[in-house]
């Protein structure tokens, strides 16, 4: 008999896959907004998913920045955008065959890695998504890309400050 | 009580939480019910009126009328809105507010059950991660609506919201290097054993960046710009009627309710009172359900002082609403953390 997280897991999953086909190709509506309420969507299974592995931190995280601020930014942007036009615009056969190709692509390399990786019937590493550990490891083994990661969103910001004034001296 | 022993632990995990949800969402409602009667009665004493006053004794039974009121009124669903939005957004208003009491410590223990939905071990961050998505309700509202005054409400309270979660969040961060940990009920046991362990004495600072921060998610004056009815004859929800107007309005004060609750819980100690041994883990039904209602007294004098300040203040113009947020909350919720952290360091040297 299947157990409780199993079938959690698969529900999980199919919410993921499913809202995150609808993001990019929903038959029933081409509006942006409906758009990225189905990403937002997948982003609340993806972090159903974290829990299911533990990983309370990441969940939360998850939802704290993608859902929760993200997202409402995408929205934001939406909104001001125009609408009509970009419900009226058509997918280009360029954009459809490179789209393909790079989709294929990553599909090779998925495939490619799964098959090569061997499946041990042992139980997974319980992934600890517990705080403190995270953060130990944050500041210690994975310092540097941590502090490039910082410095990476610090020059983000510094250019969008320097884009929005308005008279550049 | 000896079925209760021989089901397996899920089964009984399943049974007690099943019994918490239900009493914890009654218990919430309740209070949403009688916010509204007592703003109504807060607000008419302070401009020296009667208040509600016909249906039952001091117009008790009044949430009961407004309730059938709002049933009965025709729904209307004006022809130019987006359907499918415009029936999510009420609904998903109250969503959060519902999903963060479920971490709240609303008591210690009665018997060998904590009194706590979820007791989850990153507490605060679930609750923050579902306070931000608190702002969809409001913004799908406005785009539902497809006019222009719900869907500057809806742009509106997407900036204020996305601001004040900064700050809001900030200012928690203090609390937690004192704590040392995420989960609620660490915070609470953190605060026992004198009123001054309380963390509204040790983070003065956090506590008004916070108080301040929750007035502005929750959308209660002087911060109500999404709704503010001189400019945007009611904001967000211009378009809508009888019981789906209703529903936020319920949003609203549910989330107040929360907001109460969390506000309890991070800076005034929780279920505790330093007094009579009702800071320790209850061991009897008794005290276990003193501590509840210590709790609930807290919560709800939390809420009185919101009201109250609703009928006193006047509402901040739109520049000085993001002004206060941007530049003055969160860089001082940024010094309060590193001189909190200097403390510590100083004390652990």
């Amino acid at each position: 008999m299947a157990q409780l997280p199993d079938i959690l897991f698969y529900v999980f999953a199919f919410l993921t896959l499913a809202c995150g086909f609808l993001v990019v190709l929903n038959p029933f509506s081409t509006n942006p907004v409906t758009s990225a309420m189905f990403l937002v969507l997948t982003i609340g299974s993806l972090a159903g998913l974290f829990v299911l592995l533990h990983a309370f931190f990441l969940a939360a995280v998850q939802i704290l920045v993608y859902a929760g601020a993200v997202m409402v930014l995408f929205l934001f942007v939406i909104m001001l955008l125009d609408l009509p036009a970009e419900e009226r615009r058509k997918v280009k056969k360029a954009g459809l065959v490179l789209g393909l190709i790079s989709v294929g692509a990553i599909l090779t390399i998925m495939l490619q890695s799964l098959l090569q990786s061997s499946f041990s019937s042992e139980a997974a590493p319980t992934l600890e998504g517990s705080t403190i550990p995270l953060g130990r490891l944050l500041f210690t083994q994975y310092l540097l890309p941590f502090e490039i990661i910082s410095v990476l969103l610090l020059v983000a910001m510094v250019g969008v400050i320097l884009l929005s004034k308005k008279d550049l001296k | 009580m000896t079925w209760i022993d021989q089901l397996t632990p899920l089964a009984q995990f399943a049974l007690f939480s099943a019994i918490k949800i239900i009493c914890v969402f009654s218990v919430l409602m309740f209070i949403v019910a009688y916010a509204v009667w007592v703003e109504r009665k807060v607000s008419a004493a302070i401009q020296d009126r009667h208040g509600p006053n016909r249906v039952g004794i001091f117009g008790l039974l009044q949430p009961a009328a407004d309730a059938v009121k709002a049933f009965l009124k025709e729904d209307f669903t004006p022809g130019h809105v987006r359907k499918v939005y415009f029936w999510l957004a009420p609904a998903i208003v109250m969503i959060p507010s519902l999903l963060t009491v479920a971490i709240i410590p609303f008591g210690s223990r009665l018997g060998a059950q904590k009194m706590v939905i979820a007791d989850l071990n990153v507490g605060i961050l679930y609750t923050f991660g579902i306070v931000s998505l608190g702002v969809y309700g409001i913004v799908l509202a406005g785009y539902a609506a497809n006019s222009k005054y719900p869907f500057l409400g809806g742009i509106r309270s997407t900036a204020q919201m996305i601001s004040y979660e900064i700050a809001m969040g900030m200012s928690v961060i203090p609390i937690f290097l004192l704590v040392g940990s995420l989960n609620l009920g660490q915070v609470i046991e953190y605060q026992t054993g004198n009123v001054f362990h309380w963390l509204i004495f040790k983070q003065p600072l956090a506590f008004g960046i916070f108080l301040a921060a929750m007035f502005a998610e929750t959308n209660r004056l002087p911060f109500d710009l999404p709704e503010s009815e001189q400019e945007l004859a009611g904001g967000y929800n211009v378009e809508y009627s009888s019981i789906k107007f209703a529903l936020f309005f319920m949003g609203e004060y549910a989330a107040m309710t929360a907001a109460s609750a969390m506000m309890v819980t991070l800076f005034l100690g929780g279920w505790t009172l330093p007094i009579a041994g009702l800071d320790q883990p209850a061991q009897t039904i008794g005290i276990g359900l003193l501590q509840i209602g210590v709790f609930l007294a807290k919560m709800l004098f939390v809420e009185f002082m919101v009201i109250w300040v609703r009928w006193m203040w006047p509402r901040f113009r739109y520049d000085q609403l993001m002004d206060l947020g941007w530049r003055r909350f969160i860089p001082l919720a940024l010094a309060n953390i590193v001189a909190t952290a200097v403390v510590l360091w100083g004390v652990a040297k």
